[in-house]
């Protein structure tokens, strides 16, 4: 299998990611080179093996653990905001959305 | 009498509970000696301050007669740990100043125990990366060889620990970004198995793989800040095990004898260097003096381990990379037009060529028609890499083998080859992929001098069994107390 630079350019909207022709180029020389190594797991008969998504989940059951949905600390919107690269009474600032 | 920074921090804490010396002068100390080394490129946030006025209050605590387990010593964290008292940035432009409004579980535990705090250490951008080449901020030195690595991600704490900057360092492992730098920096390491330690407040790489554990010159360090760290942190990490916190130091001493070593024959091959493999094989010949038997055993998909690894981390890693958008925290592109704009170059700016090829790889293979083919699968054989374990462990009590194939390379040398670097994290992936513990204890020189790390995995939770092994082995030989010379014979000398 092979990446075309069509398929570099989708990825990319899709990552929300802009690539520079030259960038892009570099990309699709990269990610060719990676996925030559990928290819001998597909391969692999994993007929009947289920997906692995919690380590532990080889050897014990691993319940999805829920709690209390019950505010246990105060939010401090100034300090979480403190960081935020626009912020205008509180209120996170981005471009215009809707005309 | 021992210069502050010779002292293990078990020696450390009976000198400050003795009220030898005070935390606030071990504190400054260490901070002169960081600042001395600034050229290793270890720290990337230091505030003295802050340090100092967390040694007085440690102070406060000894003279007040708390016992607690950490009490004075001083720690420096890996820059993937977010700080209420340092900036956070995981090694990124990304995050350049970002100020967390909440200490990290490990941190706040750290803390607690009485741990000062040194500050930030440099690694890879978002711990991708084995070498610390991928750190947006500065190169980070091997103490051993400045021109060569230190290993990554937590490359900055293992120079920190191997230059005896910091007594010990908190790092992460994800592949194997703390046993890595560890057996490249000839210190101690242990990634604890999935879930024991809280990933609340480490910057997310890669969720279902992510752990953080100590790095420090010894097993017994290791232990004591292990039990410090470790714990269910239920209300803040959905997939911390509930596993009780537990003291590591408890079995360290009881006898070998008998122990059944295994020897995985995948991890021996054309791949592995000689002098890597003679290092190895004198500390299997060691464990064999000490009463233990050795045993070979077959991890057959160790190969596979690379590209499901290298499927499962990018994909998630894309994931959890999306909240970077220039809106809530980190870094906004100064000129765009519309909202997609404003992402996707304030992402192009803040990311580095790394980050960016493993999230379009997870963009790839999580994206409509690949699903299957690729995340999936992955998925399957990580089962099948685990059942291989479970399948070892009926032979034997714990796994012996090399940390990497060869020792630390030079700065520079596979910077343009992310295959390569891939390539080179196979004995520590599979570990990885299956959440188990595992250890880097030093065991040796290679070629040009360069340390080589002996790599213990055990079973799920037996972490108190590996540190035992490892700490058997450190009371029979002395690499753990070599020291690379170099960095106090000309410190001003170093570019």
């Amino acid at each position: 299998m092979s990446l075309t630079s069509h398929d570099i350019a989708r990825i990319a909207r899709l990552a929300r990611l802009e690539l520079g022709q030259h960038e892009s180029e570099r990309m699709l020389t990269k990610l060719n080179g990676f996925f030559d190594l990928v290819e001998k797991m597909r391969a692999v008969d994993t007929a009947g093996i289920e997906p692995l998504a919690h380590p532990l989940d080889a050897v014990q059951d691993i319940p999805l653990r829920l709690r209390e949905d019950a505010a246990s600390e105060q939010v401090d919107r100034e300090a979480n905001q403190k960081s935020a690269p626009a912020v205008e009474r509180g209120l996170f600032l981005v471009p215009r959305v809707i005309e | 009498m021992a210069a502050l920074h010779d002292l293990t921090v078990a020696q450390l804490v009976a000198r400050l509970r003795a009220k030898e010396v005070s935390a606030a002068e071990v504190a400054q100390h260490f901070l002169a000696r960081a600042k001395a080394h600034d050229a290793l490129g270890a720290w990337l946030a230091m505030n003295e301050e802050v340090t100092l006025a967390q040694a007085r209050s440690a102070d406060r605590r000894l003279a007040a007669g708390e016992v607690a387990p950490l009490l004075g010593v001083p720690v420096a964290h890996k820059d993937i740990f977010v700080t209420r008292d340092f900036p956070s940035t995981a090694g990124s432009k990304m995050l350049q100043g970002y100020q967390s409004p909440f200490d990290a579980t490990v941190v706040a535990r750290l803390a607690q125990a009485g741990a000062v705090s040194l500050g930030k250490l440099n690694c890879d951008e978002f711990a991708m990366g084995s070498s610390n080449e991928n750190s947006a901020y500065r190169v980070a030195r091997n103490p051993w060889d400045p021109q060569r690595v230190p290993g990554g991600s937590s490359g900055g704490s293992a120079v920190a620990v191997a230059a005896r900057l910091a007594p010990a360092a908190t790092g992460t492992d994800t592949g194997g970004s703390i046993r890595q730098p560890a057996s490249f920096c000839g210190i101690t390491g242990i990634k604890p198995t999935y879930g024991r330690v809280s990933r609340y407040g480490m910057i997310a790489f890669a969720s279902s793989l992510d752990q953080a554990g100590p790095m420090a010159r010894t097993a017994e360090d290791c232990a004591l800040l292990l039990s410090a760290m470790c714990g269910p942190d239920p209300d803040r990490d959905s997939t911390s095990l509930e596993e009780p916190p537990q003291d590591f130091t408890a079995g360290l001493g009881a006898s070998l004898e008998g122990l059944r070593i295994g020897v995985p024959r995948e991890f021996f091959g054309a791949g592995l260097a000689p002098d890597v493999r003679a290092a190895i094989d004198g500390a299997l010949q060691e464990y064999r003096r000490m009463g233990a038997q050795l045993v070979e055993i077959s991890l057959p998909r160790t190969e596979l381990s690379i590209p499901v690894y290298y499927i499962i981390a990018p994909a998630e890693a894309s994931s959890n990379l999306s909240r970077y958008d220039g809106v809530k925290f980190g870094h906004r592109a100064k000129q765009y037009g519309d909202l997609v704009d404003m992402y996707q170059k304030t992402r192009a700016e803040g990311f580095g060529d790394e980050v960016k090829r493993r999230i379009m790889v997870g963009t790839y293979v999580l994206s409509h028609g690949y699903y299957d083919a690729y995340y999936l699968q992955a998925q399957k054989i990580r089962r099948m890499i685990a059942d291989d374990f479970q399948q070892a462990f009926r032979q034997c009590d714990v796994i012996a083998g090399p940390v990497a194939p060869t020792v630390a390379w030079k700065l520079g040398e596979k910077a343009d080859d992310p295959v390569a670097n891939y390539l080179a994290d196979i004995f520590t992936l599979p570990a990885s992929l299956a959440g188990l513990p595992g250890m880097s204890i030093p065991c040796g020189f290679g070629a040009a001098g360069m340390p080589v790390g002996l790599q213990l995995i055990g079973n799920y939770l037996a972490e108190a069994r590996l540190l035992n092994v490892a700490h058997r082995y450190q009371q029979a030989t002395d690499f753990h107390q070599r020291i690379p010379v170099a960095v106090d014979a000309a410190p001003e000398a170093r570019a």
